[in-house]
């Protein structure tokens, strides 16, 4: 298990899928990077969900080669908690190779902190708001070992401050242990500030129209140069064309849901 | 949950219960039917009280309960895992749907002849007829449950590396035991109906037996003694088995 962090690796070969009659991806070649974060804008029904899935092996593509090494976890962009269980139940999932109770113990503490529902232990996930349940998917899939994340909008439900704060957190914890992530968002500034890579995709059959290097340190303010221009480009590939009279937050809204 | 409750309304099925209950006794007392056709609830309760000092009405009762609850056990402990492993296995649930099918809508009553034949009397016929009507429904119910499933919790269980028993003790029975709660008190309902039918053929002793005794002996006060037992019984047991709904772990099931 602990060889295969050294190694782990997320590749898709001209991989196409298609629900029956409805072609959701086309050819689509990605190479994701050991420890690289790769972040999916697109338009709604394009295919993200989708194409986490086939990341994952949980859809196998109509043709083309997916390879993966490494141990995946996802965080669902709808319900994925257990409701049988209650939110540390839920959460000590994620903690399941970990065989010394007291290291569990801690591990689990410090992620209710991490994700401010300290309090709420023993609840079901069905007493929980859509923002909470969505940090404790967060919680479940960050706890423990794994190799590749797979982050499906895991922020979307969260009122902006608690975004803010995730964001910061999640880059903190990957400086700390580093893993592989692939993260799909509709929130362009999101996708600026925590990408090494964007990728934008196109309307259905998707494939990658446009990649984005963005090389900025970390932590990036949002009037970082780099962070503008490259709001700007990602504003302009998805087809809304930025004037000079309009600034980009206003953009920024119309494109986040 | 919380439905805006009267604090009277409590009352109101005790309201309705005395109203049939008076509506009953002037029926009677106007002798609008003829009493060896109607018996009064005065003399429904006298019988209630012989029939309790006699110690036959207990008697009858531990032994209807002992036939229900034994058949039902055994079918419930066969009946869920097969609903289980054939939810599973879509081959094998596609070859034995249609005779699982079959028996359940063969009214377990048409068996009573070979009941009597293979077992012989006592409990038995009895317990293998209640076999019959409560196995079907269980095992098609919870097979339908597994079918339905979320195919999240599947991916979330491949995430966590689920496997084996595991994933079916861990993810794929937690995930219908709401729905195998709301069958086991279904299939309880049409178990307490049949016992009480079974038991008028090839017993010396139960509930049904009591009745059709009871009719044999042109005693009708007797009878409706036991039909009042048999109606409150059924429900207190269903009452007991809705305590499982309760649990912490398959609330979520019946909370939207
Ligand atoms: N299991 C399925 N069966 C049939 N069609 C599906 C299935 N899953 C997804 N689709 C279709 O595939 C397309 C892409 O869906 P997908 O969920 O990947 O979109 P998405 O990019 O994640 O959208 P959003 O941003 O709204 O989450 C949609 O048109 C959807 O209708
Ligand atoms: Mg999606």
């Amino acid at each position: 298990m602990k060889d295969n962090r050294s190694n782990s690796q997320l590749v898709l070969e001209n991989v196409s899928h298609s629900f029956g009659e409805l072609h959701v991806i086309k050819d689509l070649n990605i190479t994701v990077e050991q420890g690289e974060l790769v972040v999916l804008v697109g338009p709604s029904g394009c295919g993200k969900t989708t194409l986490l899935n086939l990341l994952s092996g949980h859809i196998k593509p109509i043709s083309g080669n997916v390879k993966r090494e490494g141990i995946i976890r996802t965080v669902y962009q709808q319900d994925g908690l257990f409701p049988w269980l209650t939110v540390s139940e839920n959460i000590l999932m994620g903690l399941r190779s970990i065989s010394d109770t007291a290291i569990q113990e801690q591990e689990l503490r410090e992620l209710f902190e991490l994700i401010h529902l300290t309090g709420f232990e023993n609840h079901y996930p069905h007493e929980l708001s859509g923002g909470m349940r969505q940090r404790v998917e967060l919680a479940r899939a960050i706890a423990g070992d794994s190799d590749i994340l797979l982050m499906d909008e895991p922020f979307s439900a969260l009122d902006y401050q608690t975004r803010l704060r995730l964001r910061r957190e999640l880059l903190r914890l990957l400086a700390k242990r580093p893993r592989t992530v692939v993260f799909v968002t509709h929130d362009i500034e999101e996708a600026v500030q925590l990408a090494d890579r964007i990728l934008i995709l196109s309307k259905r059959p998707a494939y990658v129209c446009s990649e984005l290097q963005i090389e900025a340190q970390h932590p990036r303010s949002l009037d970082n140069p780099s962070v503008i221009t490259a709001m700007k480009t990602i504003l302009d590939e998805l087809g809304l064309h930025t004037s000079s009279d309009l600034d980009v937050s206003e953009f920024n809204n119309l494109t986040t849901q | 949950m919380s439905i805006k409750t009267n604090k009277f309304s409590i009352l109101y099925p005790i309201a309705v219960i005395a109203v049939l209950v008076i509506v009953w006794w002037t029926i009677c007392f106007l002798q609008l039917v003829p009493k060896y056709q109607l018996p009064s609830p005065f003399d429904v309760l006298k019988s209630f009280k012989e029939e309790l000092l006699s110690g036959r009405l207990i008697n009858d009762i531990i032994a209807s309960l002992w036939r229900v609850t034994i058949g039902f056990i055994i079918s419930a402990c066969l009946g869920i895992p097969t609903g289980l492993w054939l939810g599973q296995h879509a081959a094998t649930k596609k070859a034995l749907l249609p005779i699982l099918n079959f028996f359940r809508f063969l009214s377990p009553l048409a068996w009573i002849p070979f009941a009597i034949l293979w077992f012989n009397v006592g409990d038995k016929p009895a317990i293998f007829l209640l076999f019959l009507a409560t196995f079907f429904p269980l095992v098609l119910s919870t097979m339908a449950a597994v079918a339905n499933i979320p195919k999240i919790y599947f991916n979330v269980a491949k995430d966590y590396n689920y496997k084996g028993t595991e994933l079916l003790t861990k993810v794929t029975f937690p995930a219908v035991l709401p729905q195998i709660i709301t069958a086991m008190r279904v299939s309880y309902g049409i178990a307490w109906v049949v016992i009480v039918a079974a038991e008028m053929v090839g017993c010396q002793d139960g509930l049904g037996y009591g009745i059709w005794d009871a009719r044999n002996g042109l005693r009708l006060d007797t009878a409706v003694c036991y039909m009042v037992v048999i109606g409150i019984l059924g429900m207190l047991m269903d009452k007991l088995l809705s305590q499982l709904t309760k649990l912490p772990n398959t609330r979520w099931g019946y909370e939207r």
